[in-house]
């Protein structure tokens, strides 16, 4: 009884809490109890800065909507509106144009962590395949929010995108029509790709971000040296490698978060447009449905999959081509036979192909907004070549490889 | 009454409250679904379009815009018209064999009157518009151009009757859209109700 009477008001209102909500346990299972590897590296920052990203694109997103108005009449000067008339509109509107890119940045980086550390491998498939639905949601996200300013690049992007579909044989032309809800893309095409862009791919995003990290939670993170701190535990029943996520990460990362945003500002107030990679120099005159723009490119981030498409001769193969390289990413945990994680641990032959592939995908990044020259497309073609070899070979690869023992406690490496 | 648990009964439950949801809710889908289609303002707006061809000279090209697309209306001259069997040989579907057209239009000229060639303006490949490409060997498209229409997006040809050559990323002819003559000036694109 003189126990509660001494504590603070703040420790009795948490009490008050706590007897009515999970709010401790929650915070504890999370963070302060949460047991992370000791030796993350730089790699290890991704995750949470795609989380604050998130957050930004979330916020600067309601502002956004407060003005912009999704018709095909009024979607062109509205957005001209926000960038002339309505205070610090521009900062709002190039926050969110700089943070669909750095959605991107930051997710392909947190991929290719779990590429080199072998982070996909059981017992962490189920949340690889978040991450993955993650990443395919953010794709029509990014798809989708690209045709609100209604701009020429806005709607002939659009225009072959959704032309894709229009590639499945039997149903694709009526299914086209179905997306498009009319005989183009038109004021209905709009309407409603705004309505899936702020509500509906947003709730499905958080979900799904929801899910990946009470997976990750569940499963504990993986590491650099691909090792389960689970295995070796103190008396105290603690991972004798794992320190608490509150305070040891939190604060690493709120340093390496401010790190990112001095850059990301940077990128908002110098080069907002990135010469035309953020914002396409076509996009600055209003969508005109009788007129295609000279040359169509998607943004940065959608380019290598593009490349894919434009490097099959064939309408229906290319389609195909390019789901297919999105679908084998799904099954990494499967297609990865080798006994250990992390790349440290790992030979020739998976370095090598890991290089290769690594290579290809930016080239074929590179190649996706060039204009399809002969020269281009054959490039793109061996680079989607040895894209799709990484992956079918790598069940073979992965197990003739020769590995290095892998040690039972993490190191540390300078 | 009986203690013990009752399974029979709530097994029977559980599936008969299942299906019967089941179904709801896949009748619930339908409004949501239909919702998506065009709607009949837009289907109104897709109505079919007059084009006055009184004053198109041989050699010239109108644009109509039919459901927001551009259908082009080409008066070939002779000189045009002569080009459509040379370039045949080095074309993909020269037969129109490919449903690309209503069936009164899959002759060699892919139209009701030879001169007058109507098609829509979006290429096959994934929905850009082709530009008209009507001079003779143009140094970027080469000496054995003999004019036709060429995709600025991915690089695709089509001769003056909008078939497509070999070799560019367009799978298929240019469509023709359903039209009919009002009579000699007038053309109805998108209906054509009483043509064989």
């Amino acid at each position: 009884m003189s126990s509660t009477e001494n504590q603070g008001a703040g420790a009795r209102l948490l009490a008050w809490v706590d007897a009515r909500f999970p709010l401790t346990k929650m915070f504890n299972e999370h963070a302060a109890e949460y047991y992370a590897p000791k030796n993350f590296n730089f790699w290890y920052y991704f995750g949470v800065l795609s989380l604050v990203v998130l957050v930004i694109q979330l916020v600067t997103g309601i502002f956004l909507t407060m003005n912009y108005k999704p018709s095909a009449a009024d979607a062109f000067a509205s957005v001209e509106y926000i960038m002339r008339d309505v205070q610090w509109g521009w900062l709002i509107r190039y926050m969110h144009s700089t943070g669909a890119s750095a959605f991107f940045v930051v997710v392909y980086l947190h991929m290719f962590r779990a590429l080199l550390y072998g982070s996909y491998k059981p017992p962490r498939e189920l949340l690889w395949i978040f991450g993955m639905l993650i990443y395919l949601v953010l794709m029509g996200e990014a798809f989708m929010g690209y045709l609100l300013p209604w701009g020429q690049m806005s709607y002939w992007g659009a225009q072959v995108i959704v032309s894709l579909f229009g590639a499945i044989p039997v149903i694709g032309d009526s299914l086209v029509e179905f997306i498009r809800g009319d005989f183009y893309i038109s004021d209905i095409t709009l309407n409603r790709f705004f309505a899936l862009h702020v509500i509906a791919l947003p709730l499905v995003l958080i979900f799904l971000v929801v899910a990946h990290i009470l997976a990750l939670h569940e499963v504990g993170s993986n590491n650099p040296d691909g090792v389960e701190i689970k295995n070796v535990k103190g008396p105290d029943g603690k991972p004798l490698d794992g320190i608490a996520f509150h305070p040891y990460y939190s604060v690493k990362d709120t340093a390496g978060l401010a790190v990112f945003l001095m850059a990301f500002s940077a990128v908002v107030f110098f080069a907002p447009e990135m010469g035309g990679y953020f914002l396409e120099h076509a996009n600055f005159e209003p969508a005109n449905a009788m007129k295609t723009p000279e040359h169509i490119a998607p943004v940065w981030y959608f380019t290598p999959f593009y490349a894919i498409l434009r490097a099959v001769p064939d309408k229906l193969g290319g389609v195909v081509m390019m789901g297919g390289a999105i679908l084998l990413l799904f099954l990494l945990p499967w297609l990865d036979r080798s006994p250990v994680r992390s790349i440290r641990y790992r030979g020739w032959m998976y370095k090598l192909p890991l290089a290769l592939f690594t290579v290809s995908f930016i080239a074929l990044g590179y190649l996706g907004m060039q204009p399809a020259t002969p020269v281009y497309t054959n490039l793109a073609r061996l680079a989607t070549f040895i894209y799709f070899a990484f992956f079918l070979l790598l069940p073979w690869l992965s197990k003739a490889d020769k590995t290095k023992p892998v040690p039972e406690r993490v190191t540390y490496h300078a | 009454m009986s203690e013990g648990v009752d399974k029979s009964r709530r097994h029977f439950l559980t599936v008969a409250t299942t299906v019967t949801g089941a179904v709801g809710a896949g009748f619930a889908a339908v409004p949501f679904l239909s919702s998506w289609k065009p709607s009949a303002r837009a289907q109104a707006l897709g109505a079919p379009v007059e084009v006055d061809i009184s004053k198109l000279q041989p050699g010239e090209m109108i644009r109509a815009t039919w459901r927001g697309q551009a259908v082009w209306v080409l008066y070939r001259s002779d000189a045009m018209m002569q080009t459509l069997p040379e370039v045949e040989v080095s074309l993909r579907d020269p037969e129109s064999v490919q449903p690309q057209q209503p069936g009164y239009a899959a002759n060699q000229y892919r139209s009701l009157k030879p001169e007058i060639f109507v098609v829509i303006g979006n290429c096959t490949h994934l929905g850009c518009s082709p530009g008209e490409r009507f001079e003779v060997a143009p140094a970027d498209l080469g000496p054995e151009w003999k004019g036709g229409f060429y995709c600025p997006c991915h690089g695709s040809k089509f001769d003056l009757a909008g078939r497509v050559y070999k070799g560019v990323p367009a799978p298929l002819n240019l469509k023709v859209p359903p039209y009919r003559f009002l009579n000699d000036s007038l053309i109805l694109i998108g209906d054509d109700a009483g043509v064989a």
